[in-house]
């Protein structure tokens, strides 16, 4: 938060003057998985308060890079900078505990956990050795109210929930935990139109907001062009492509992997 | 309002197993040829005896089978604790409070190296406590030259509060019991083994150490073996090399299942783990008093764990209907 300290990662300047320091940046990531390189060399740069779309296809390398930046998986080689300085993220836990949280493609709710116990997993709230049900669930009822998440009551499990409900769910349990890196995998693949509208929402309101700075995983850009400031295109474990929203549009964006596609077709035409 | 006080208690896991024991002691104590018989203090000290060892295993194999795992060679861990128990009291000079609380760590230390064959090995716990339930029971009947051993002279006091004292062996339960239910409903390791059974991924994705939490549970487990063994020895008066083994097991996750616990994981409730195995203790008592042969008994016994999970299934579909 101290403009006279910028990291040592390039300084850029928003148009109001203000100097914009990068909270986050993977610097030459790598990882294979046998003979399978899901990620090549990849830079990826987060400015504080930004929102950072990634896009690429299935099988790009989105997840792996995510669960990287999340503590879950070590890279093979590379380097993360957090407010430009080199961590090595041990765990999920670890990571959070830096402000750095995810919500997954497949949710990570627990099915026969209630909404309140959900939202508080692992940062429960206690009283001496026992859960503080109580507060629990009331911080739950007013986060989600908050947020437009209509549930019936915080105390059903959440298999009774519909997919955008969960999903409601669990971003809220990652934006109410003071993170200040929010990684959206997918947030929409689960959803409904309206309930897909309440999540890009949320995401404006935080924008606005400034406090965190976010990166959304997607494949459907025209959604994601909307609220994000910036675009980073995943082609086969690389970084192909990387501009502010407003210089791009669906139609670039589609072109491009489409050029793609028809490359690899060629190639391996070619190659019979 | 009585209706919907009955769903309330319908929705609860426990309900179908508290049911059957209250028919059963309604039957035995009032209805059947033995009843004169069934509320002496000796016939309760009966059921009491034959729930209370069970039913402080069932405490562990509940904690495990929520989330995820199952221990097998617990029974043998109860064969194995009086004698750790008296080597240490009679070759080592341990005192014999600190010799029990060293069986019962040992105890622990057994339930460690299970959940570590588990966690680090990655074997499936069904097949690692196989292996390691000859391997305990071998050592047993080897370190004892497989002769039963008396207890210590002297046991004194120590001696009646680990199982000499009538009800020492139910109290020991009870209180364990109530609070194994209130470490799983109201405490975070009760609620992260939910979630490890529950959604192994998800509770990893969250930052629970899954490690961890089955580590323990496994270490509970043998903790509740070894005290079981120890109460057993003290009540019956001899370390006897043929206690314990398989059955003790399996009677305690036949009771956890009886209870409303899922084999599945995710979701079981200790107390009805208890009220299963009382339920079978009383329906073995309320044979015996009517003198029908224990034989038959092992048919109900059968019939009532496929019952229970039948009744289990429906239940659990009956709260999750949508009744909210």
């Amino acid at each position: 938060m101290t403009t006279d300290t910028p990291g040592p990662g390039p300084v850029d300047v928003r148009q109001d003057g203000q100097p914009v320091t990068d909270v986050l940046r993977a610097e030459h990531i790598s990882k294979s998985f046998g003979a399978v390189t899901a990620l090549r060399d990849v830079n990826l740069r987060l400015g504080r308060g930004e929102v950072l779309g990634l896009l690429g296809d299935n099988g790009a390398g989105k997840s792996t890079l995510l669960k990287i930046l999340c503590g879950f998986q070590p890279p093979d080689s590379g380097r993360i900078l957090l407010n430009g300085e080199p961590v090595v993220l041990r765990s999920p836990t670890h990571a959070r505990s830096l402000g750095i949280d995810v919500v997954y493609q497949d949710l990570a709710l627990i099915n026969e956990l209630s909404v309140f116990h959900n939202m508080y997993l692992n940062r429960e709230y206690t009283r001496g050795p026992l859960l503080n049900n109580r507060a629990m669930r009331r911080a739950a009822q007013d986060h989600l109210r908050d947020m437009g998440v209509n549930i019936p009551s915080v105390d059903v499990e959440v298999a009774k929930l519909s997919g955008g409900q969960r999903q409601g769910i669990a971003v809220a349990r990652s934006v109410y935990s003071d993170a200040k890196i929010l990684l959206l995998d997918e947030p929409l693949a689960a959803m409904g139109v309206k309930e897909g509208a309440l999540i890009l929402n949320l995401v404006r309101d935080l924008k606005e907001r400034g406090e965190v700075s976010i990166i959304i995983i997607a494949h459907n850009y025209g959604q994601v062009l909307e609220v994000c400031d910036r675009v980073n295109l995943l082609q086969q474990g690389e970084i192909t492509y990387d501009k502010a929203s407003a210089e791009t549009s669906v139609e670039e964006l589609t072109d491009i992997v489409v050029a793609e596609y028809r490359a690899a077709m060629e190639a391996r035409q070619n190659g019979r | 309002m009585l209706r919907r006080g009955g769903t309330v208690f319908l929705q609860q896991r426990e309900a179908s197993v508290f049911i059957v024991a209250v028919l059963l002691v309604l039957y035995f104590g009032f209805i059947s040829s033995a009843h004169t018989s069934f509320f002496t203090e000796n016939n309760i000290a009966n059921v009491a005896d034959a729930t209370a060892p069970y039913a402080l295993i069932a405490v562990g194999e509940v904690f495990l089978l929520i989330c995820g795992e199952i221990d097998l060679s617990v029974g043998f861990v109860w064969t194995l604790s009086p004698f750790l128990m008296f080597f240490f009291n009679a070759y080592y000079h341990f005192p014999l409070f600190l010799a029990i609380v060293a069986a019962l760590i040992c105890g622990a230390l057994i339930g460690l190296i299970n959940g570590l064959l588990v966690v680090v090995l990655r074997l499936p716990s069904f097949v690692a406590t196989l292996g390691t339930s000859f391997v305990i029971y071998g050592f047993a009947l080897t370190t004892s030259a497989a002769q039963e051993k008396s207890l210590p002279a002297g046991a004194g006091a120590v001696g009646k509060w680990f199982g000499g004292y009538i009800w020492a062996e139910i109290l020991w339960c009870v209180a364990v019991v109530i609070i194994a239910q209130i470490i799983l409903n109201r405490t975070r390791w009760g609620l992260h083994t939910i979630a490890v059974g529950g959604n192994l991924v998800g509770a990893s994705e969250a930052g629970i150490s899954v490690a961890r939490i089955k580590l323990g549970n496994f270490m509970a487990t043998g903790l509740f073996g070894a005290l079981a063994g120890i109460l057993e020895a003290f009540r019956v008066g001899t370390i006897d090399p043929s206690a314990g083994g398989y059955t003790p097991m399996f009677y305690a996750v036949a009771a956890a299942v009886i209870g409303g616990t899922a084999l599945a994981g995710g979701s079981g409730t200790v107390i009805g783990a208890f009220v299963g195995m009382l339920v079978l203790a009383i329906l073995q008592d309320g044979f015996n008093l009517l003198g029908i042969s224990s034989n038959p008994y092992l048919i109900i016994l059968g019939i009532a764990i496929v019952a229970a999970m039948v009744a289990n299934v429906y239940l659990t579909r009956l709260r999750r209907a949508g009744r909210s």
